[in-house]
This record gives C-alpha cells, sequence and structure tokens, in this order.
C-alpha cells in the first residue's frame, strides 16, 4: 500500500487503494484452499471411531503401506521416465515441420477429450479378443492376457499423459534461439552433443514442469487402475478412494493424502519452477 | 537432409495414429450390431437409439450440462475479481504469494481435492448432491480463470485507467468500459476452460456426489467398471464429436480475436492452450 500522505494528496483515487476486489477472493480462498487442507491435516489425527490419536501415521509406517507407497512412486516414476521418452522427440520433430501449430493441436486435441472414455477404450482394444490380442496372433505372438497387467496400466497412463509431456517441452524449445544450435554446429559439435550440451540444457525447465504434470497425477489417479490393473495395482490415489468411499475410514485416507500433499510439495521444489497452469 | 526429415514425419504420424486409434476404435465399434468390442458383424443405429430412449441418461447428461454452465459463469465471475485483486496489490511479493496460494487448486491432485472437499462439506453440513458438485466445480475453477485473465490485465498500460479518471470516469465505468472490454479475450478464454475442466471432470465429482446425483463422467466410471456395453460406445462418440466440435468453435474465435488485436498477442498465444489436467 501507498503511504497515506501521498495517498491523500491525490484525494480522489484513495478508494483505489482500498482493494476491495481482495475480500471476496481471500474469503473464496480461505474457504476453498486453507480449510480443506487443514481439514485433512485434522481429520488424519482421528481413528473411525473418532478418537484422537497418532496411530493412523503409526499405520503408515508399517510394512504394507510402505510398500504401496513405494510401488505408487514406481508407477510414477515408470509413466513421467516413458512419456518424457516418447513426448520429447515428438515436441522436438513437431518444431521442425511446416504447419506446427496445426500439428500442435492434433497431438493435443485427444487430451480434451473425458479421460474415462479414453481408458474405457482401452478395454476393448486389450481385451482377451481384442484389437491387440488380434495384432499379436498375426504376427505370430499369439493371445495373452494384457489387461489388468502392469503393461497396460504403464502404457494407458503413458497414452493419457502424453499431451501434458509434449506441450512444455515444445514451448520450451519455441524458445529456444536457434542460432545457439547453428553456433553449435559451426564450433564443430556433433548433432548429439549439440543435443545433449545445447539444446536438452536449454529446454530443461520445459521437462521438469512435464515431468511435473505428469508425476503428480500418476501419484494419485485411480481410476485408470480401477479399470486397467484391476486390483493389481494400488496407488496411492487408489488407496485415497478406497479409505474414503469404500471402507469409510477418514482417518487413515486423510493420513495417507497428507503425505500425498507432501510428495507433491517435494517434487514442485525440486522440479523448480513456479507452477503455471499445465498446458 | 532430406531422408531425416521423412522420418522424423513419420515418427510424429506414429504418434498421432497412436493417440488417435483408440478414440476412432471405440467410435467404430458403436456401430456393430453384436455384443462386444470385438468381431464386427454389421452395421447399426441400434445403440445410439437406445442412449436417446434412457431418460435416465439423458437426465444425468441435462445434469453436467447445467453444473458446467453455472460453476464456469460463477466462476469466471469470481475468477476476474480474483485476478483483479491480485493484479491491484502494489508489492510484488504479495502478488506472488497469492498466485501460488491460486496455484494450489491447479495442482492438487483431484483425490485430495475430492476428499477434502468431501470432509468440508460433511463438516459444514452441505447435502451431498447438486450443491456440492457444483460447489466443488467452481473452486476449481476459479484459479484456471485467474490465470487465464492475469496476463491480460498484466498487459493494459495503467494510463489508460488513469485517462479514464481524469475524464471524470467512476470506478464503475473504469471497470466496466475499460477494464473489462480490454480483458474480454482473457475472460472468454477462462470461461471457456472453466467449462471443459468442468465438463470433463471425474475424480472430485465422485467423492463429492451423493446417491441421488450423477454427472456423465461418473456414471461412465460405473458402467465401464461392470465391463463393455455397446450403449458407453455410442455415447462416447457423441461426446467425442461435441468436445471436438466445442475445440474447433473455441479455435475458431480465439484466432479471429488475435487477428483482430496487436502483434503483441502473438507472445504469448500459448497460454491460451491450456489444457484439462485431468
Amino acid at each position: 500500500m501507498r503511504p497515506a500522505a501521498e495517498a491523500q494528496a491525490q484525494g480522489r483515487t484513495l478508494p483505489r487503494s482500498r482493494n476491495i476486489y481482495l475480500v471476496p477472493y481471500l474469503l473464496w480462498m480461505v474457504l476453498f484452499v486453507f480449510a480443506p487442507i487443514l481439514l485433512i491435516v485434522y481429520d488424519s489425527l482421528f481413528d473411525v471411531e473418532g478418537a484422537f490419536t497418532f496411530a493412523n501415521y503409526a499405520h503408515f509406517f508399517t510394512p504394507v503401506y510402505m510398500k504401496m507407497t513405494f510401488s505408487s512412486f514406481w508407477y510414477a516414476f515408470l509413466i513421467t521416465a516413458f512419456s518424457l521418452l516418447v513426448g520429447y522427440p515428438a515436441a522436438y520433430l513437431l518444431t521442425k515441420t511446416k504447419h506446427k501449430q496445426l500439428w500442435l493441436l492434433l497431438l493435443i486435441l485427444p487430451s480434451w477429450i473425458n479421460l474415462l472414455l479414453k481408458t474405457y477404450a482401452f478395454i476393448g482394444l486389450f481385451g482377451t479378443y481384442g484389437a491387440a490380442n488380434a495384432i499379436l496372433e498375426t504376427i505370430g505372438i499369439g493371445r495373452r492376457q494384457i489387461l489388468f497387467t502392469d503393461f497396460s496400466f504403464v502404457f494407458v497412463s503413458v497414452y493419457i499423459f502424453i499431451p501434458f509431456m509434449i506441450l512444455p517441452v515444445f514451448n520450451a524449445l519455441e524458445e529456444l534461439n536457434p542460432s545457439l544450435i547453428d553456433a553449435s554446429r559451426d564450433l564443430g559439435a556433433s548433432p548429439w552433443t549439440t543435443f545433449r550440451r545445447v539444446i536438452f540444457p536449454l529446454t530443461l525447465n520445459g521437462v521438469k514442469s512435464g515431468c511435473q504434470a505428469v508425476f503428480i497425477p500418476a501419484l494419485s489417479l485411480f481410476m485408470i487402475t480401477r479399470l486397467i490393473a484391476g486390483s493389481r495395482i494400488i496407488t496411492l490415489g487408489t488407496a485415497i478412494e478406497q479409505h474414503f468411499l469404500v471402507t469409510q475410514d477418514w482417518g487413515m485416507g486423510a493420513t495417507i493424502a497428507v503425505f500425498l500433499i507432501i510428495a507433491m510439495a517435494i517434487i514442485m521444489v525440486l522440479t523448480g519452477t513456479r507452477s503455471r497452469l499445465r498446458r | 537432409m532430406r531422408r531425416s526429415f521423412k522420418a522424423s514425419n513419420l515418427y510424429l504420424w506414429l504418434v498421432f495414429v497412436v493417440l488417435y486409434a483408440p478414440i476412432l476404435y471405440l467410435a467404430y465399434y458403436s456401430f456393430n450390431s453384436g455384443e462386444t468390442m470385438h468381431g464386427f458383424e454389421g452395421f447399426t443405429w441400434q445403440w445410439y437409439r437406445e442412449v436417446f430412449a434412457d431418460t435416465r441418461l439423458l437426465i444425468i447428461l441435462l445434469n453436467t450440462i447445467v453444473i458446467a454452465l453455472f460453476s464456469s459463469a460463477i466462476s469466471t465471475i469470481l475468477g476476474v475479481i480474483g485476478a483483479i485483486a491480485i493484479h491491484k496489490l502494489r508489492k510484488l511479493p504479495n502478488q506472488n504469494a497469492l498466485l501460488s496460494l491460486n496455484n494450489v487448486l491447479i495442482v492438487s491432485p483431484d483425490v485430495i481435492i475430492g476428499a477434502s472437499f468431501l470432509i468440508l462439506f460433511t463438516m459444514l453440513g452441505i447435502k451431498l448432491g447438486f450443491a456440492s458438485v457444483l460447489i466443488s466445480h467452481i473452486a476449481f475453477s476459479v484459479p484456471i480463470v485467474v490465470i487465464m485473465v492475469l496476463p491480460k490485465l498484466k498487459e493494459m498500460s495503467p494510463t489508460l485507467l488513469d485517462a479514464a479518471r481524469d475524464l471524470g470516469a467512476t470506478e464503475w465505468d473504469v471497470l466496466s468500459k475499460v477494464m473489462l472490454p480490454f480483458i474480454k479475450s482473457g475472460i472468454f478464454a477462462g470461461f471457456f476452460m472453466a467449462l471443459t475442466y468442468s465438463l470433463d471432470d471425474f475424480a472430485v465429482t465422485f467423492f463429492v456426489t451423493g446417491n441421488g446425483f450423477t454427472t456423465l463422467s461418473v456414471e461412465i466410471y460405473s458402467r465401464a467398471r461392470q465391463g463393455v456395453s455397446l450403449q458407453i460406445n455410442a455415447l462416447s462418440t457423441l461426446i467425442f464429436l461435441f468436445t471436438l466440435a466445442l475445440v474447433v468453435g473455441y479455435y475458431a474465435i480465439s484466432r479471429r480475436g488475435q487477428a483482430a488485436g496487436s502483434g503483441a498477442r502473438r507472445k504469448d498465444r500459448n497460454v491460451d492452450w491450456g489444457l484439462p489436467n485431468k
């Protein structure tokens, strides 16, 4: 706020310095950002009977939950790694095409389509008699169980998250000054060295925001695990959903949620840049 | 050089095909007169007829649209207020602090938002159903609108507002005749984003919806859990076409807005490509 004397000198503009827009917005934020997070922490301190306890936290550190947390992180890591592996070259090649805005539109358009519909499509594709098995049979591998395996879970997740990886990497590549690449070539660097020493380091911010946009949801999705992986894979998100909506043990669910929030905060710090809208 | 160009196109085409194949597969079998998503037996409109004859499904569709329209309209108003509030803060650290707070709901996983809102509504005694779903959709859309509107406010020269005041405009005039028209494209983008987020949402709704109230996503989930039903295929195809029309329409309108606007706007064109984060 400006000093009062200055405001008074300008007289008429005094009301402007009182930011009335702040009141409804802050109220809204307190009610729907602060309160829910506090309530999660609060709820994690009660057991099913409603008695105050730290047992939920003790429970979280038992092997069962530790194993689940570890595997959830492992799957999220796999999904992020594969998304990057497929998404980075796609984004790179995208910047080389003639109609790049059109290509970009085409590649990110599927992300507008309801997630459940895409997941549902894979139930058909990966089914025992689905298209994937038909292809396997024609090339002589034969039918096998695809649905309800680790492979199908990772594949479908990567499929869904690819656009969220392509977009930030594409934006970072677009911001890259092309003369730097020319300079690197002129100085005798091979294409691989140019990529490793110039292009990749300079697009690291895009890679980081892409990884953030993939890793956090990958930790917490529960509908893909339910529909594609059956009950084989339990992620942190699946466990939270299970506790809140099936077993009604809100305390334990809230405890897992607390750790998910902590994980999210750590990832956001690690991936550095302040998160914008995932674009 | 020429060869590598072709190879690169091949890779992009491959990604493109993989991205669209499942959706087309789904749509293709919606015309199957058989019962399953394999072995196409014959062409039929049967599943589409069933979708349109299913009153329960049509009510759910109506619910979804009503929620989407109401939540995006209300969150646009709140979001514009929020963006102006952040913009009006004098100190940059304060702006950044509020902006980080704003982004909490954008990066929060849906499960967290859903679970925490479920606790909140239970505590406040709000009955799970239409109201709780509407409020949560507004809650997760407001930050998105703020993000879409704020860059437009930053683009606006403060002298424009001073000029309006010097010419005797009241605060309301400044807002309605200068500020809002200037940030119109941002407001529109925010509204559209909120609309798609709301239509797309599954996880948050799944947590805060009661027994009596369902949206399309939740309905599809519970049907899909029971296995393949070609009625879902037909419904999916319709939703896909609707989404396509929505995006193309938005693209056309925002292109027109860009053509009319100055070259300076080109820089943040990518901001308009915000994506549903589910």
